[in-house]
């Protein structure tokens, strides 16, 4: 679980984030949405601690960010997985090099285990002929799954993903939500997903958080979405007639 | 203003360099391919150029000392001095700052554009660490490459001389082997250390520190390049006064 309390951060007259609190439930799917400029980059850099906070604290299970030691940080960092908006794979490596390259840095594992390790999460992420290829050798959708098996490799307690659709066709941006989501659920982590995509919103957010101009504007699940009446929240999800048209369709069969 | 800042970042990111590095045998691994990539790799054009241009020095030099009452033997002296003073150490590391340095910014660079090094600052990794240590170690393996660009610039110097018809083998072997200081073969190596330093750190720190995209990469990397000849011609002129002053 991760609680934030209060957390400011600016860049020189730039005030970004405006006080936010909130708390990230283990075993769920969290979502931040907002519009470009509201802070979510800051904000998930703020909890994967590449952005210190002038204010408030961020506490990972029990334990408070600013009160670690350099080494209990870099110890929590281990905890951690991220999938970035661009995969981010090395491309001097390949697919199984990309994979291993965590357990190779910080486990004293012995070859064969690191090599069981790797093909059982790229058998989980559905890739399985893949491990020789270069980044640059495979699709987008593949990327982000290699990502994914990065992310998790080590057996992270937090996931963190950036806008981990952007640039996919609906069909793999759906596989890799319900691939997220059944990860997130089967080792209970807590996972944080800075998206755009609404129908990520609609499917896997078990939790919402929707910032507007670096404050909490609002927060809650994908059900309750369809019901609030917050206009910053409505303006900004049921911007398409599409979705419009859903959410009138829905209150109409709860009515 | 910005340049003290700069200078300020550069001494930081030097600092970081030299942490301990997350694991010694993965960094051996890197320091491996960094001497394959940096000096093995650039051994053909600094073979290729230092042959050629230790000919022209011989050229030139003949062409000038047309007084019959000048020993040939001068031809093979002047080679000397020039290719060990000069052309090996301080020519070299500019051709160097443009290969290796515009090399090592745009790999970084793009690292740094396709969030490569957050991943590893995520992953708990000393990035700087990660990238810049490897290439400072496989660098020091540059005065080596210096060293066999001294012998083929006097090759050079020899088939130029002997071939050309401006000196006999035996004056220009003779003018090799005139008043020869062996403290200027130090002086050579000393500098060589100094500037292979600042070029794998000096890109480095503009791959690292970039912002921006593609566009941006291709800029660092001609940035570096000036910065890196820059330093490497101002140092030359300071190391020349300290040592040979």
């Amino acid at each position: 679980m991760i609680e934030v309390d209060n957390i400011h951060k600016s860049f020189g007259d730039n005030h970004v984030l405006k006080g936010i609190t909130t708390r990230f439930e283990q075993g769920k799917t969290n979502l931040i949405i907002g519009q470009s400029g509201s802070g979510k980059t800051v904000f998930l850099k703020c909890l994967l601690g590449l952005f210190e906070p002038e204010e408030g604290r961020i506490c990972y299970n029990g334990r408070i960010y600013s009160d670690l030691t350099m080494n209990e940080k870099r110890d929590l960092r281990q905890e951690m997985g991220m999938v970035f908006q661009g995969s981010a794979l090395f491309d001097s490596m390949t697919v199984e090099g990309n994979v291993m390259f965590p357990l190779e840095m910080f486990t004293k594992q012995s070859k064969a285990e690191m090599q069981e390790r790797v093909d059982f999460v790229l058998k989980r992420v559905n890739l399985i002929d893949a491990h020789e290829r270069y980044p640059s050798e495979i699709s987008g959708g593949m990327q982000k799954r290699v990502a994914i098996a990065r992310a998790i490799v080590m057996n992270p307690k937090y996931l963190f993903c950036d806008e981990p659709n952007s640039g996919l066709d609906p069909k793999t941006a759906i596989l890799i939500d319900n691939l997220i989501q059944e990860i997130t659920q089967e080792y209970n982590i807590t996972t944080i997903i800075n998206t755009h995509d609404m129908n990520s919103v609609m499917e896997i957010g078990e939790k919402i958080l929707f910032l507007k101009d670096g404050y909490k504007e609002w927060e809650g699940t994908n059900k309750e979405i369809f019901k609030t009446d917050n206009k910053a929240v409505t303006d900004f999800v049921y911007s398409s007639e599409l979705f419009k048209k859903v959410r009138q369709m829905y209150l109409e069969e709860r009515n | 203003m910005n340049y003290l800042e700069a200078i300020g970042k550069y001494f930081i990111m030097i600092r970081e360099v030299f942490k301990k590095p997350t694991k010694w045998s993965i960094m051996r691994t890197l320091i491996l391919k960094e001497i394959d990539e940096l000096i093995y790799g650039s051994m053909g054009i600094i073979i290729f150029i230092s042959f050629f241009i230790g000919g022209v020095v011989t050229i030139q030099t003949a062409l000038n000392l047309n007084s019959p009452f000048l020993p040939k033997s001068l031809i093979g002296f002047a080679t000397r001095q020039s290719v060990l003073l000069e052309f090996a150490p301080t020519f070299t590391s500019i051709i160097m700052a443009g290969k290796v340095g515009s090399y090592i910014t745009s790999s970084i660079g793009t690292m740094r554009v396709t969030e490569q090094i957050d991943a590893l600052d995520v992953m708990g990794v000393n990035s700087l660490n990660y990238l810049v240590f490897p290439k400072i170690i496989a660098m020091l393996m540059y005065p080596f490459a210096v060293a066999i660009s001294m012998f083929v610039g006097i090759l050079g110097g020899w088939v130029a001389a002997v071939f050309g018809g401006y000196a006999p083998s035996g004056e220009f072997i003779k003018g090799l082997q005139l008043d020869f200081d062996s403290f200027h073969v130090t002086y050579a190596f000393i500098k060589t250390v100094v500037f292979s330093f600042v070029i794998a750190t000096l890109p480095s720190y503009h791959g690292f520190y970039m912002k921006g995209g593609a566009l941006e990469v291709g800029k660092a990397s001609t940035t570096s390049f000036v910065w890196t000849s820059v330093v490497i011609i101002i140092l030359n002129y300071v190391l020349t006064q300290l040592l040979l002053g």
